[in-house]
């Protein structure tokens, strides 16, 4: 049996700091983060990452008002990267696309709007939404991608934590190595800022981020880090079978070499680094490349107290001999974009592979020594020699830990 | 207001058009709702759903606390019919 090389060949993204990858990569190595306070309903004011794409420019109004916000960012990232990898989506044969969307939780938004909104009948649910189910099933995001393209292939969701958009990755590639289907549109989104519950869970846990500058909340591996930046976002990729993509002269952006999920199977919410760094050189293992080849490491770190240490333990332990394998984190930025992070985070590296540069780790004022990585790029960008492979970790609750390894494409 | 105008006035058929058209652009804002013919089906006229009329019916609900029955529904094809079936309603 042939095992078909697979290959992205086009991004589309909404991130809390660009709605491009062109822009969002500026804004990484100029080091401009963009969170914001936003009034939580029950709660006040919460810093969040708030993204401000162009709905409009995929979907009719009343769509808009019918479907959801996850809905709403899976099809506009789906929509830029199909435009992104130039293929000819009018004539490509529609029941052999998949969607395979990445989700932490979906659902809890409609739910608690729809609650709220009958507090304002006296909890008669008369006034309870007919849109209500449609909203909520678990596959909502990836089925309004098929309604608002026409796409006849398989659709679900793929709910991980926040190790979800690494997670719509794999799910990818395992679709098109079996021939499944001949076009995989896949990665990650959240709409998480719009619930409470989201917020108040965090808040009740001792991990919510709070700082009186909302740029600064984010503050992965920073001594004084205090919490959990919620954010919005979301990022699709094209992935395309090698022979399919250079048969149509398809930009290639990157390789999906290695991946790896496992589980944990010891805690509800604190992570295990033994578990992390097993799913680490297991991806790297699947990738036939030494642990040395790893040129960036993209962590997951969402700057709580004790997730930062035990994603750190695990890197120190399996690049301990990589003198040149550099590390990053994202969330500084943009803060946590949940179902979407993976995705998003790998999106705001893959460029190196062109530029050599590696964006930094921001709001690092004063390194926490439990969280010193080897390498780890901080409040500057970095220029290489050269980027030729990426790791992106992406762990969530539950214990479900994921890492893809990446390619540069040169052959 | 419209709820205050409502329950305060006596509503001709127009005034209940008016407040019909008013939620059609609520729930379908990409309709150009300014040249409806009364007596024209809605949806020969529109791209509205069955669950746009569901929608219809729940505004109805909420804004103006009327009760349009299953049964019903038909009467709300055109906004003919809707003036004559809801008019006696609003001034009940």
């Amino acid at each position: 049996m042939t095992n078909p090389r697979i290959v992205i060949t086009g991004v589309g993204l909404t991130s809390p700091n660009g709605n491009s990858l062109l822009e969002f990569r500026d804004n990484l190595l100029k080091g401009n983060a963009n969170i914001q306070e936003i009034e939580m309903r029950y709660m006040g004011k919460v810093p969040a990452g708030v993204c401000d794409f162009e709905a409009t420019k995929y979907q009719s109004r009343k769509e808009l008002r019918v479907g959801t916000r996850a809905g709403s960012i899976a099809i506009y990232a789906a929509s830029e990267a199909l435009a992104d990898s130039r293929i000819n989506f009018e004539a490509f044969q529609k029941n052999r696309i998949g969607v395979y969307v990445g989700t932490t939780e979906h659902g809890n938004v409609e739910t608690e709007n729809e609650i709220y909104n009958i507090s304002k009948f006296n909890y008669d649910t008369r006034y309870w939404t007919h849109h209500h189910n449609p909203r909520t099933v678990a596959n909502n995001p990836a089925g309004e991608v098929t309604i608002n393209l026409g796409i006849t292939g398989p659709h679900y969701t793929i709910g991980a934590a926040c190790a979800a958009g690494n997670a719509g990755l794999i799910q990818a590639v395992q679709m098109l190595k079996l021939n499944e289907v001949d076009l995989a549109l896949a990665g990650g989104v959240s709409e998480s800022i719009k619930t409470f519950g989201i917020f108040a869970g965090f808040k009740s846990q001792g991990a919510l981020a709070k700082h009186k500058n909302p740029n600064c909340a984010s503050r992965p591996f920073d001594r004084y880090r205090n919490g959990i930046v919620v954010s919005e976002g979301g990022c699709i990729y094209t992935l395309e079978r090698l022979d399919d993509a250079l048969k149509r002269k398809a930009p290639i952006i990157a390789e999906i070499i290695g991946y790896c999920m496992n589980s944990d199977a010891s805690d509800y919410v604190l992570p295990n680094p033994v578990r992390q760094a097993e799913c680490m050189r297991k991806a790297i293992k699947s990738a036939k490349i030494e642990l040395e080849d790893v040129d960036l490491v993209s962590t997951h770190a969402t700057s709580t107290p004790q997730g930062d240490i035990q994603e750190c333990t695990a890197i120190n332990e399996v690049f301990k001999s990589c003198p040149t394998t550099y590390v990053n984190n994202t969330k500084g930025f943009i803060g946590h974009a949940m179902g979407a992070a993976g995705a998003l985070e790998l999106a705001g590296n893959l460029p190196s592979f062109q530029d050599n540069m590696i964006h930094p780790t921001i709001n690092i004022d004063d390194l926490d020594p439990e969280c010193a990585i080897k390498n780890l790029v901080i409040n500057q960008s970095l220029k290489v020699d050269s980027v030729d492979i990426i790791l992106n970790n992406s762990f969530g609750m539950l214990g479900i830990n994921s890492a893809l390894v990446l390619k540069k494409f040169n052959d | 207001m419209i709820s205050q105008f409502v329950h305060n006035n006596f509503m001709t058929a127009e005034q209940v058009k008016q407040i019909v058209i008013d939620i059609i652009n609520e729930i379908a804002p990409d309709e150009d709702t300014s040249d409806l013919k009364s007596e024209v089906n809605l949806r020969e006229q529109m791209d509205l759903d069955s669950m746009d009329f569901l929608d219809i019916v729940m505004e109805l609900r909420k804004q103006h606390d009327i009760e349009v029955p299953e049964e019903d529904y038909p009467k709300l094809a055109s906004l003919d019919s809707c003036a004559d079936y809801l008019t006696p309603k609003f001034n009940t």
